[in-house]
């Protein structure tokens, strides 16, 4: 338990097998520590018991933000700080001129949610420029399905019951 | 099989009676002549106190009430605005409008003596001197007599009155009709799209657009007492504006016979009509064969028929904005109108076939609909009415930004006299749906959506009010018996007509191909 950080690498070669496979490892109360697919597989998250992403409520605060920052920005240049007459549009309050600041303000909405949350995903899932890969096994990224499992009390049991779940193979390793 | 229950035939048919009545006793109220609307005035104008009536007599009191209308009487081109305009050799478009304008100053310092611009209504934002100059250009033979402008004035707000109990029948006339057209619109979109999730939901749309032959029916007899000159809610469509000679000539409106002559209208309207009755009829027949038959023969001439459909109604929806909804303002005009009208009543169908899909939910007729096809419809009535917003902020935004006379006192008159109306559409179609409907799981849950739906109804009612009622009743207008009698009497129609038709054919399409996949639909 403590004393080891060994872990169990059972692979599969098909997402029906391997979605059975995490509902086997669930019930049995095997602790998933990963999966690695090569695509989305539709429910798999939902079979792993993974929370629900936050990602769509940061999108909307950011958006939030951008709106702000857009109100302010044309407020203070068109409004406060130089109230210029530019061919009669009325720039004696926010609301007055509003409807000429609504792409900025639509396009700064969007500008924020968009790339705010893509840096949220990026920092989020440890995502980077010369980032090194952390895959356990080259063919997880073409047609092989891997599942990480604690390996805890008997490991000749652990293995017989990840073949028996349709693994095309089990490997037991240690964590460093 | 759907069985109507006897509370909502009751429901539905109390809803007719009341509207009904309420509509009789619009009509009754309605002023009969100038005497009248002269004592409604007086009772106003001490009702909003102050300001007017206080600082001048009776007569200059109507006189600065004038100046509210003016802007109205450019842009609805009543009869007598034009009379005078007429007189004064007023031609060309741009003109005509200052001319408008000019009148309100005109009369402001005849009346008053005083220039006093802060009293003039948001007309007097075009520059003054141009005021100044028109007004002295047509002082003259606009205001040689006081009395003659009083009393134009009082016939002004008679057509106005009299127009209310016919504008507030035709706003839900035009209202219901158009849902069970967009209804018909989103069925004809997912046939022919083959959407794997919305089949179980057919007969539901097909139930509500069992509604159109009947409001067909009513609103093509609406059309015609229009066209019979029973009421003034069209003015092209007055004696003598085409005329050169008659004191009613309006060279714009003449300019636009062509198009704009009463047979041709009819004609339009008449071909529209029988299209979408067509193709609902034909689209509700063969699919129901469809449940009967051993292949698929009638499912791919649906989709055939869908197809062409969608390409004749999106030609005729454009025309039938013009024809019935633009034209009330037949000095005004903008390209984008067919697709506002078509993104109002779009979301507005949407949100019916949602609203009665979780009623029949919710009595348990709708085994096979789950949450995730409530969702669907959640999103579109959320995007939706963010298109509907982009074409309605598209709209106003570049005709404001233009500024360009003759196209903008539409905006104008709405600002000034339905600042609440105006506004509150944006606030209940945008920003109401856009923070209620955003978050996915409020998307699945009953009473939200019941909610977010009655509001975007209640918005969707009141953008059609804002397009018809500034061009037929002016600053006349209200939300009152007669208005609201009149929706009452149609949500009664449309809600017994509706849940009539869903009695006469199972809920489920038995053969349709993609039947199955809907019934295990899951987001």
């Amino acid at each position: 338990m403590s004393t080891t950080n060994k872990v169990l690498h059972a692979i599969y070669n098909d997402d029906d097998v391997l979605m059975d496979a995490v509902k086997k490892t669930r019930a049995a109360h095997h602790h998933i520590e990963e999966v690695f697919t090569p695509f989305p597989v539709h429910g798999l998250d939902k079979a792993m018991g993974i929370a629900p992403t936050r990602l769509a409520i940061c999108a909307f605060i950011y958006g939030c933000t951008g709106l702000s920052v857009a109100t302010w920005m044309m407020n203070n240049i068109m409004i406060s700080d130089w109230p210029q007459d530019i061919g009669g549009k009325p720039s004696f309050s926010y609301i007055q001129n509003m409807p000429a600041f609504v792409p900025v303000m639509f396009e700064m909405t969007v500008f924020f949610a968009a790339h705010l949350m893509v840096i949220t995903f990026y920092m989020r899932s440890r995502l980077w420029p010369f980032k090194a890969a952390e895959n356990p096994d080259v063919r997880t990224t073409d047609d092989h399905f891997l599942m990480e499992v604690a390996v805890k009390g008997d490991e000749s049991e652990m293995v017989s019951f990840f073949e028996k779940t349709g693994a095309v193979e089990v490997k037991v390793i240690e964590k460093h | 099989m759907y069985t109507i229950s006897s509370k909502l035939k009751t429901f539905s048919i109390v809803l007719m009676v009341v509207g009904l009545l309420g509509i009789g006793y619009g009509f009754l109220t309605a002023p009969k002549d100038i005497k009248e609307v002269e004592a409604i005035l007086a009772a106003e104008s001490h009702g909003h106190g102050g300001g007017h009536g206080e600082a001048h007599e009776a007569a200059p009191a109507h006189a600065e009430e004038a100046h509210a209308t003016e802007a109205h009487e450019a842009e609805a081109a009543k009869p007598e605005a034009h009379a005078t305009e007429g007189e004064a050799g007023v031609a060309d478009q741009a003109h005509d409008e200052h001319a408008a304008t000019g009148d309100a100053a005109a009369s402001h310092d005849s009346v008053t003596t005083s220039v006093d611009t802060a009293a003039a209504p948001a007309v007097a934002e075009a520059p003054a001197e141009e005021h100044r100059e028109v007004a002295a250009a047509h002082a003259e033979p606009a205001h040689a007599d006081a009395h003659a402008e009083h009393e134009a004035h009082l016939e002004h707000v008679l057509h106005q009155l009299q127009n209310k109990p016919w504008a507030a029948l035709y706003v839900a006339c035009i209202f219901f009709l158009l849902i069970s057209m967009g209804v018909l619109a989103f069925y004809a979109i997912q046939q022919v799209a083959q959407a794997g999730w919305s089949p179980v939901l057919f007969r539901v749309m097909e139930g509500i657009t069992a509604y159109l032959p009947v409001g067909s029916i009513l609103f093509l007899i609406f059309l015609i007492t229009c066209a019979a000159h029973l009421n003034h809610l069209f003015v092209w469509m007055a004696d003598g504006v085409t005329d050169p000679k008659s004191e009613n000539y309006d060279a714009l409106i003449a300019g636009k016979s062509g198009y704009l002559n009463i047979p041709f209208w009819l004609i339009r309207a008449v071909i529209f009509i029988a299209g979408w009755n067509l193709y609902r009829h034909f689209s509700r027949k063969t699919g129901l064969a469809q449940d009967e038959a051993h292949d698929d023969a009638n499912y791919k001439k649906v989709f055939k028929m869908s197809a062409g459909f969608l390409v004749f109604f999106i030609v005729s929806e454009s025309i039938m904005a013009w024809d019935w909804i633009m034209s009330l303002d037949p000095h005004w005009f903008s390209t984008l109108f067919g697709w506002y009208v078509f993104a109002s009543f779009f979301v507005s169908g949407i949100t019916v076939i949602c609203m009665v899909t979780l009623y029949l939910k919710t009595k348990g007729y709708l085994e096979y609909v789950n949450t995730s096809h409530i969702h669907d419809l959640a999103k579109f009535m959320f995007g939706i009415s963010v298109f509907w917003t982009y074409l309605w902020f598209s709209q106003f935004m570049l005709i404001w930004y233009a500024n360009i006379p003759e196209e903008v006192t539409y905006f104008i008159t709405r600002i000034n006299d339905y600042t609440l109306p105006f506004w509150g559409a944006v606030v209940m179609n945008f920003v109401f749906p856009i923070l209620i409907l955003i978050n996915t799981d409020f998307k699945r849950v009953t009473w939200i959506l019941v909610g977010a739906g009655s509001i975007i109804l209640v918005g969707h009612y009141i953008d059609f009010f804002n397009m018809i009622m500034p061009a037929t009743v002016g600053d006349q207008w209200f939300i009152g018996i007669p208005e609201i009698s009149s929706v009452l009497f149609f949500l009664g129609l449309f809600l017994l007509v509706v849940f009539t038709a869903l009695t006469k054919a199972p809920l489920m399409p038995k053969r349709n191909p993609y039947i199955e996949e809907s019934k295990h639909f899951h987001y």
